[in-house]
C-alpha cells in the first residue's frame, strides 16, 4: 500500500510541478494546490498505513495507529485552504489591475 | 514551567483579534497596538532577568510533558531575539503612525501587523518542528496581506511571486517535516536532538537536514534569494521595513537553531554547505548593491549581504563565530529598520528613488542627513558602532575555523557595502539641493522613531560589553544542547 501510495503522490507532485510552470496564473494555483495534496498525502503515509487499533484508552489491542499524523494534516489543509484562498483572490485583483493573468506579461519594470 | 513564556505570542494575537472590532477607529487602534507591542517587550525583558537567574525557561502547553505535547522554550537566544523585535517593531510602528496612511489604517494594517509579530515571536519560542510551521504560516500570512495591502500594480505583482514561492517552500517545509517524521518519530526539538545524537545522524538525516537547509533559506534569503529584492521593494516603508527588519531573521533563527541543536554531528558536510551559500550570498549581494542606482534595490541587496554574514559566522561552528552571528543578528534587526526607514523618507520627500535625480538632502533635512551617515556607517561595521563586533568575531570565527576564503569574502563585501551606502549618502546627501521650498515634507514625526534606532546601533555597539553576559549564555545553551534538552525534560 505505501508503495502504490508513494507513486501516487509522485505522480501529484510532477502534476504540480507542470500546472505551476505555466503562465496562467489560475494554472499556477491548481498547481500549487495539487502539491499540497500530495505533501498531505506523504504525511500520512509517513506514519504508516493502519497498523493496528485505534489510539484510545481502554481498547484491546495489541499495536495502535499512529494518530499524529492525521493531527498535522488537519492543521496543514486548514492552511493550505486560507492561503489558497487568498492566493486566488490576489490573483483577481492583479488581473484586474494589471489587465492580464499571464505571468509571462507580468515582467519588466512599469509600475516602478 | 512557566506560563510567561506564552505571553510573547498571546498578547499581540489577542490585542489584534480585539482590534478587528474597532476597525474604524485609527485612534484606539493605535494605542492598543502600542500597549500590546510595550507589554511583549516588558515580558520579554522580564524573562531574560528569569533566564539570567534560572536557566532555560519552558512551558509544555496544557500539562502534556514533553515530547507529547507541544513544548515552548525560551533560551536566551529567543529572548534576546524577543526583546529586539519587540522594540524594533514598536518603533516601525510609531513610524507607520505618521506614514501608512488613512486608507490602510482601515483595512486592518494595525491588527495584520500584530498577527505579524505573533507568528515572528512564536518561532522564536516554539520547541517543536510542527509549530515552527504554524508560526511560521502565521507569520506569512499576515505578510501576503501586508505586502499586497493597497493594491497597487507594483505591489501585487510584486505579491503574487512573494506568495507563490513562500507557499511552494512551505510545502517544502512539510515535506521534510514528514521525512524527519518517519526517520526519528518526534518533532519535539529537543527530543529529535537526544534521538538524532543517540542514532548517528547517518545519510539519511543529513539529507533531511539539507531539505531544511533549502526551506529555511528560501524564507531567509541565503543563496535562494532571487524572491527578494523584488518583493521588499514593492510595499510601504514602514512594511518593508519591518520586513526587511525581522522576516529573513526568521529563517535565519530556524537554520541557526535546527544547525545547533538537532543537525551538529556532520558540520564538516552541513556547515560547509552553509559556508558556501553564505559566501555566495555575501557576494551576489554586494555586487547587486554596488550595481544599482536605485536607493529601494541597493537596500533589499544590502539585506541580502546580512544574512550571508551571519551565516558565515554559524558555518564556522565555533563559540566566537556564533558570538558573533548572535551579536550581528540583533545588529542587522535594528539597522535595517533603521536603514529601511530612512531611505523610505528620503524616497517620499524626493518623490523618487532614482540616486541620478536626488541631491542635497541634507540641507533642508540636517538630522535625516547624519542619521543616515550614522546608520551608513554602522551597517559597514565601523567601530564604534553596532556592526563592528559582530563583524570582527565573525571573522575570527571562520578564521579560527579555517575557512579563510569565507572570511576575506566577509570583509571584501563590507566595503562594498560601505562604497554602496556611501553612495547613497554622497549623491542624496550631499550636492545642490533640488527642492524646493513649497515642496518640503514635514519630517518631524517620524524622526523621533529614527533617533531611537539610531542612539540603538550607537548604543549596541558602545555597550556591547554590557550585553555579553547574556549574549555568552546565549552562546552557552547553542554550543550545548543538553542544556536545552534537560530545561525541556525537566531533568536539570
Amino acid at each position: 500500500m505505501e508503495t502504490i501510495m508513494s507513486i501516487l503522490i509522485g505522480v501529484l507532485f510532477a502534476i504540480g510541478t507542470y500546472l505551476v510552470l505555466t503562465k496562467s496564473l489560475l494554472r499556477i494555483i491548481l498547481g500549487t494546490s495539487v502539491i499540497s495534496h500530495g505533501v498531505n498525502l506523504l504525511i500520512l503515509i509517513m506514519g504508516g498505513v493502519k497498523t493496528g487499533g485505534p489510539p484510545l484508552l481502554g481498547l484491546d489491542a495489541l499495536s495502535f495507529t499512529d494518530a499524529l499524523p492525521q493531527a498535522l494534516i488537519l492543521t496543514a489543509i486548514v492552511i493550505s485552504f486560507a492561503t489558497t484562498a487568498l492566493f486566488l483572490v490576489l490573483s483577481y485583483r492583479a488581473y484586474k489591475v494589471l489587465g492580464t493573468d499571464d505571468t509571462e506579461q507580468m515582467r519588466g519594470n512599469e509600475n516602478e | 514551567m512557566n506560563n510567561l513564556v506564552i505571553m510573547p505570542i498571546l498578547i499581540p494575537l489577542i490585542t489584534g483579534l480585539l482590534m478587528v472590532a474597532f476597525r474604524r477607529k485609527a485612534v484606539v487602534q493605535r494605542f492598543l497596538s502600542v500597549v500590546a507591542l510595550g507589554a511583549t517587550g516588558a515580558v520579554s525583558l522580564v524573562l531574560m532577568v528569569q533566564i539570567k537567574d534560572s536557566g532555560i525557561q519552558t512551558l509544555q502547553l496544557g500539562g502534556w510533558e514533553a515530547p507529547f505535547g507541544v513544548s515552548m522554550v525560551a533560551d536566551m537566544f529567543s529572548g534576546m531575539l524577543l526583546l529586539t523585535t519587540s522594540i524594533v517593531s514598536l518603533l516601525c510602528l510609531v513610524f507607520a503612525f505618521y506614514s501608512i496612511g488613512k486608507e490602510r489604517e482601515a483595512h486592518y494594517f494595525y491588527p495584520l501587523y500584530l498577527f505579524l509579530i505573533t507568528g515572528v515571536n512564536g518561532s522564536f519560542l516554539t520547541g517543536d518542528m510542527f509549530n515552527l510551521f504554524v508560526c511560521f504560516e502565521v507569520m506569512l500570512i499576515s505578510s501576503y496581506v501586508l505586502i499586497s495591502l493597497g493594491g497597487t500594480g507594483i505591489q501585487l505583482r510584486e505579491s503574487i511571486k512573494y506568495v507563490l514561492i513562500n507557499i511552494l517552500s512551505s510545502f517544502l517545509f512539510l515535506v521534510a517535516i514528514a521525512y524527519l517524521y518517519a526517520a526519528t518519530g518526534t518533532l519535539n526539538m529537543a527530543h529529535l536532538s537526544e534521538r538524532v545524537a543517540e542514532a548517528g545522524q547517518n545519510g539519511i538525516l543529513t539529507a533531511i537536514a539539507i531539505l531544511f537547509l533549502i526551506v529555511f533559506s528560501l524564507k531567509a534569503g541565503l543563496f535562494l534569494f532571487f524572491w527578494l529584492p523584488g518583493s521588499y521593494s514593492a510595499p510601504p516603508t514602514a512594511i518593508a521595513a519591518i520586513f526587511a527588519a525581522l522576516l529573513t531573521k526568521v529563517g535565519i533563527y530556524s537554520i541557526i537553531r535546527i544547525f545547533t541543536l538537532i543537525f551538529y554531528h556532520e558540520p564538516h558536510i552541513t556547515h560547509l554547505i552553509i559556508g558556501i551559500m553564505a559566501a555566495v550570498t555575501m557576494l551576489l549581494g554586494a555586487i547587486g548593491a554596488v550595481a544599482y542606482w536605485d536607493i529601494k534595490k541597493i537596500l533589499t541587496y544590502n539585506v541580502i549581504v546580512g544574512v550571508g554574514l551571519i551565516m558565515a559566522g554559524l558555518a564556522s561552528n565555533s563559540t566566537v563565530g556564533l558570538t558573533g552571528s548572535m551579536y550581528y543578528l540583533i545588529h542587522d534587526i535594528i539597522i535595517k529598520a533603521l536603514i529601511f526607514l530612512i531611505g523610505g523618507t528620503v524616497i517620499t520627500l524626493a518623490g523618487t528613488s532614482k540616486l541620478k535625480y536626488i541631491s542635497g538632502l541634507i540641507q533642508t533635512y540636517p538630522f535625516l542627513g547624519w542619521m543616515f551617515f550614522i546608520a551608513a556607517l554602522s551597517l559597514a561595521g565601523i567601530p564604534p558602532l553596532s556592526g563592528f563586533i559582530g563583524k570582527v568575531f565573525i571573522t575570527e570565527g571562520t578564521f579560527e575555523a579555517g575557512f579563510l576564503w569565507l572570511g576575506a569574502i566577509g570583509l571584501i563585501t563590507s566595503l562594498m557595502v560601505l562604497y554602496s551606502v556611501m553612495k547613497i549618502f554622497l549623491n542624496g546627501f550631499w550636492g545642490d539641493s533640488y527642492l524646493d521650498e513649497e515642496k518640503k515634507g514635514e519630517v518631524k514625526g517620524i524622526l523621533f522613531p529614527l533617533a531611537i534606532l539610531t542612539l540603538l546601533t550607537i548604543g549596541l555597539g558602545v555597550g556591547a560589553e554590557g550585553i555579553y553576559s547574556y549574549a555568552e549564555l546565549a552562546i552557552e545553551s547553542l554550543m550545548n544542547p543538553l542544556l536545552y534538552i534537560e530545561a525541556v525534560f525537566g531533568r536539570g
